[in-house]
């Protein structure tokens, strides 16, 4: 049996990270169909409420601009894209991985550490998120529905998106001990989705408390970034939108490098 | 190798590891015997470097878990109780991620897992989807996995736990050709047979604490007689019977299907038995193994 040449030191953080998403793209790769449903899921809601509901309204005045019911609802689509792929990879995924096939208790019997763990998955989950949103940009492109230059930031937009919830999500699923509690995924999922300024703006809250929490909320930050991206007005809650969610995926990225240790390293 | 002082384990109030000295010499096969619950797996975990330790001194490779954990498991190969194979990559992939993990190069990890899958004699499977494989198959599967990286220390638990007797003498096989090229190996099991046929030198434990130690020869001269006289009775008169014969032996153990005679002669045991007016249904006369040494130092109770 051939040697290997010497003991290969342990791999590089940046290193670790492309090795767990080369894994994960390797189990892909023959099932790449999966990735349709994700990339169909938006377009259709683009084309059922953006288009077919936006015959009955005119436009919507945001940040103080008239914008056609379409391109209202576009840049939505494109934010809740990255976070339905990101959620999905590390909600369920991740728990399938560490609860059943015990996949990183194999890895951890290698150098790798859990913070590579963390990082691995979290990209994954990120790039994940990223080629829907990529893929609804083209199509919201073709249909002019975009207005701006901005409008090319709404990737890395949608990236930071994605990064945000994939940490978030893996954060909580370290939490969840059955297929029962991903229940209360759906449950967050479903009001985060339909009540983020998606389908009407955020005004319709009133100027009370409720509209202060949902302003608060990060799909919420995500959806008008998006939106200020596309239709070219950029203001000062853009910046606001971007630190919040470079803060939340980073303080998921070290919860989730905790708990793994918790759980894993017993 | 591996070096333990005082070396202790504990979850909450519950000590698994209660204090052990051990000493893996390079290129030995060391054994760690024990019922469950005797602190094997909490002991591998700790070598393995994935489990920090408790209290007392451990080093691996010279090493200190604490704080070179990736380095030294960049040296170890581990094939753990279960077979937690990737069964979301085909067999050949199994091999070569696992590689990656390493950071072996790419060319390196192909050629790697072409020669394992020869090795573990399941090339013409490495398309192969890994929950279409047989047990036997996984386990030499497994095993191969923990080689890809040319391990210093090989650290097996309850390596054939589950398999048929072929595949398990398969597995031998392999592990003994590793020994011969200088791998030190650590097992852990509770078949006697497999640390008679494997161990240079092993150490039996129960409740977290080393009840004995030495080679499977040392141990059964120091623990057991030469032979045994195994006599079966009728159901549940054993127990009675076993005083009216407790002086022909230097021990005699009950077991619920047999008495168990320690004697350097067996024959005579079986003789002297028969003048008593006694008819067991069976007897049969064999050397001590390591079995033996084992139920005298762990006790016949089951542990869980």
């Amino acid at each position: 049996m051939a040697l290997v040449q010497g003991i290969p030191a342990p791999l590089s953080p940046a290193a670790a990270t492309k090795v767990l998403v080369l894994r994960n793209y390797v189990v892909y790769k023959d099932a790449w169909k999966l990735f349709i449903t994700g990339f169909l899921e938006p377009v259709f809601y683009l084309f059922s409420i953006g288009i077919g509901v936006g015959q009955l309204i005119d436009t919507f005045e945001f940040h103080g601009e008239a914008v056609p019911y379409a391109e209202f609802v576009a840049p939505a689509m494109l934010a809740t894209s990255a976070f339905n792929g990101a959620l999905l990879d590390s909600t369920y995924n991740v728990f399938f991985k560490m609860k059943y096939e015990k996949l990183y208790d194999q890895m951890l019997a290698t150098p790798l550490s859990t913070g590579d763990i963390a990082r691995g998955e979290i990209t994954w989950g990120l790039l994940r998120g990223s080629v829907y949103s990529a893929a609804f940009l083209v199509v919201m492109a073709l249909m002019g529905l975009t207005h701006s230059w901005w409008a090319v930031l709404a990737l890395p937009a949608a990236i930071l998106i994605a990064f945000a919830f994939s940490a978030v999500c893996m954060a909580v699923t370290t939490w969840m001990t059955s297929w029962q509690d991903f229940d209360k995924i759906t449950l967050a999922q479903m009001p985060l989705f339909l009540f983020s300024a998606t389908f009407f703006p955020v005004e319709a809250f009133g100027d009370g408390v409720l509209r202060w929490v949902v302003e608060a909320t990060p799909l919420y930050r995500g959806v008008v970034l998006c939106r200020e991206l596309t239709t070219g007005v950029i203001t000062w809650a853009s910046a606001v939108s971007v630190v919040y969610l470079v803060v939340m995926g980073i303080l998921g990225l070290l919860v989730v490098r905790r708990r793994l240790d918790k759980l894993l390293l017993t | 190798m591996i070096s333990a002082r005082g070396l202790r384990k504990s979850f909450g109030d519950f000590e698994a590891v209660k204090g052990i000295d051990v000493e893996v010499r390079k290129g030995e096969a060391f054994g760690f015997l024990g019922p469950n619950g005797a602190g094997k797996s909490s002991t591998m975990r700790m070598i393995a470097s994935v489990s920090p330790v408790s209290g007392g001194e451990l080093r691996i490779l010279g090493m200190d878990p604490a704080t070179d954990g990736p380095a030294i498991r960049g040296r170890l190969g581990v094939c753990p109780q279960e077979d937690t194979l990737d069964n979301e990559l085909n067999v050949f992939d199994n091999l070569y991620i696992y590689g990656r993990y390493f950071g072996i190069d790419r060319a390196t990890c192909r050629e790697r897992a072409r020669e394992l899958l020869e090795f573990a004699q399941i090339t013409d499977k490495a398309k192969a989807k890994v929950e279409d494989l047989s047990g036997g198959m996984k386990r030499r599967l497994t095993i191969a996995r923990s080689l890809i990286n040319n391990p210093d220390l090989l650290l097996l638990d309850e390596p054939t736990t589950g398999l048929d007797p072929q595949a398990r003498h398969v597995l031998w096989d392999q592990l003994f050709r590793l020994k011969q090229a200088g791998v030190t190996l650590v097992i852990t099991t509770h078949y006697m047979d497999e640390a008679e046929q494997l161990c240079d030198r092993l150490v039996v434990m129960d409740k977290g604490l080393i009840a004995a130690e030495g080679s499977p020869r040392q141990l059964i001269d120091a623990h057991s007689t030469r032979e045994v006289a195994e006599l079966r009775f009728g159901v549940g008169e054993h127990e009675a019977l076993a005083e009216k014969i407790e002086d022909l032996g230097e021990r005699v153990e009950v077991l619920p299907d047999r008495l168990l005679v320690y004697s350097d002669h067996g024959e005579d045991v079986v003789t002297a038995v028969l003048d008593r007016g006694l008819h067991p249904i069976a007897t049969l006369v064999r050397r001590s193994t390591l079995e033996d040494v084992f139920l005298r130092l762990t006790g016949r109770s089951l542990a869980d």
